[in-house]
């Protein structure tokens, strides 16, 4: 048994998997994991918007559980399989929660929308055919200003249907 | 003269750059004992980081000040859920969304299963621990609401050697607890739930998933003719701490017509606060119809049990 130790203002080399692909960057022990995803990985699509823990725009998929990166460490994440919105359908193409968001207006400024995604998609694994009060406690961890939530529900209750059709 | 200096970076992460809580060293150890000799060097200079859910605000919030931070998020001796002769044992590490997907939980403490889809959300549950909750010790906390109501134990360790202390002394008051700062919370102790018991667990939030401000936790088993034959009940976010109500004046009365009267006597003992939230008379009102709601609650599922099996 050992203990890995990193001083405060070491820059640590990090590797991790981001979207199925082998990545790695340099940062401080303290960085914020979403910092480190956007600005040293280039996946900007992760969003940061409070910084605590509570809005959800960062919500991210860390070894298949929908979690926030802003409440996590470069240092805590070495090792650890990462999908961001990015990794959610292939380049330029839409999954079908994607498709069912863009045809239910389930988006406007679209801040809120790829956390909300990543949460979807576990949700989802776990819970194949949800009822409303079901998808409305998920949404709960996320925070949109925009839609007034309603839009957002049909559209994971539409993809989940079809979803479920096809498996 | 004053000379104008314009630090140049060469990345956006340099040293201080781009990052929120003060500087700290990171300490990751593979087992409870490394984590808890380091805990006893480091003393209060130290945070112990397992979910983060609430250390990561408060570390980006500069709330907390570390020097050093030690994660036991990765020990896997801390993430194990076991059954005892009279309890089932969960480790700090647990995560609430594993505790909640646990057969375990739901058929032996049902009080935890019916109290954690009220911890946070989705996304926070899939990262925040038991342990965690109960080691933060805010007082409209639902973890900690319901190991009082349960009567369950907290394990802590340290270099000293092991010890268990009952839930029901081990909050003091906001935010703190018994534990020492050179100990670790390591377990849970959560008595096993008699299979004709039934539990509610019930609170008003500002919206689903936000800090409680008032919560009641019941379980209750009925004899033969009705009457009580156990009774739990504890409140959370009225007073300072998670409190568990006296009973014993109840026991061996009808359960039918109990709600009321434990209402009134619950609303009669606590000692609210009063904060942003709500006042203390709100508190008061709550009280009693949150335990009211949930002793009919629990009652209902008592009875519900008992028919049954037998």
């Amino acid at each position: 048994m050992t203990t890995l130790y990193r001083a405060a203002h070491e820059r640590v080399s990090i590797e991790l998997t981001l979207n199925g692909q082998r990545r790695s960057g340099e940062a401080e022990p303290r960085m914020l994991l979403c910092d480190f995803l956007r600005h040293e990985l280039q996946a900007f699509g992760v969003h940061v918007g409070c910084e605590h823990g509570v809005c959800g725009a960062c919500t991210i998929l860390v070894d298949g559980r929908a979690v926030r990166s802003c409440t996590q460490y470069v240092a805590q994440a070495d090792g650890v399989d990462i999908v961001t919105v990015e990794g959610l359908a292939e380049p330029d193409t839409l999954n079908e929660v994607q498709r069912a968001f863009a045809k239910h207006h389930a988006l406007q400024c679209g801040f809120c929308t790829p956390g909300i995604l990543c949460s979807v998609t576990h949700f989802l694994r776990d819970t194949p055919k949800p009822d409303e009060q079901q998808v409305r406690d998920m949404l709960s961890g996320h925070i949109c200003r925009c839609t007034g939530y309603a839009s957002i529900v049909t559209a994971i209750l539409v993809a989940a249907a079809v979803l479920s059709q096809k498996s | 003269m004053v000379e104008l200096v314009v630090e140049t970076t060469t990345t956006w992460t340099k040293r201080g750059r781009g990052v929120k809580p003060v500087a700290f060293d990171y300490y990751r150890p593979q087992g409870i004992a490394e984590a808890v000799a380091l805990l006893s060097d480091k003393g209060d200079e130290a945070a112990i980081l397992a979910g983060g859910m609430t250390l990561g605000p408060m570390l980006n919030l500069r709330v907390v000040r570390p020097r050093a931070v030690i994660d036991i998020s990765r020990i896997a001796a801390l993430k194990t859920i076991s059954v005892r002769a009279n309890v089932v044992v969960t480790g700090a590490g647990v995560t609430q969304s594993d505790a909640l997907n646990s057969d375990i939980i739901v058929r032996e403490v049902p009080l935890l299963a019916m109290a954690l889809p009220w911890v946070g959300h989705f996304q926070t549950r899939n990262r925040g621990t038991l342990g965690g909750s109960v080691a933060h010790a805010d007082p409209s906390a639902e973890i900690p609401l319901a190991l009082v109501a349960s009567g369950g134990t907290i394990v802590l360790q340290s270099r000293r050697g092991q010890r268990r202390v009952a839930a029901r002394e081990f909050f003091v008051g906001a935010l703190v607890t018994q534990r020492q700062p050179d100990e670790i919370l390591t377990a849970l102790e959560w008595p096993r739930s008699p299979p004709d018991t039934g539990h509610a667990f019930t609170e008003i939030a500002q919206r689903h998933g936000d800090f409680a401000i008032a919560a009641a936790a019941c379980g209750v088993r009925l004899g033969k003719e009705d009457q009580v034959e156990e009774l739990l009940l504890a409140i959370g976010g009225v007073e300072d701490r998670p409190v568990a109500i006296d009973v014993n004046g109840f026991l061996g009365r009808p359960a039918a017509k109990m709600a009321v009267d434990l209402s009134e006597h619950a609303a009669a003992i606590v000692n609210p606060l009063e904060d942003h939230s709500a006042s203390a008379d709100y508190r008061i009102a709550l009280t009693k119809v949150l335990v009211e709601r949930a002793v009919n609650a629990a009652v209902g599922l008592a009875w519900q049990r008992r028919n049954r099996l037998q």
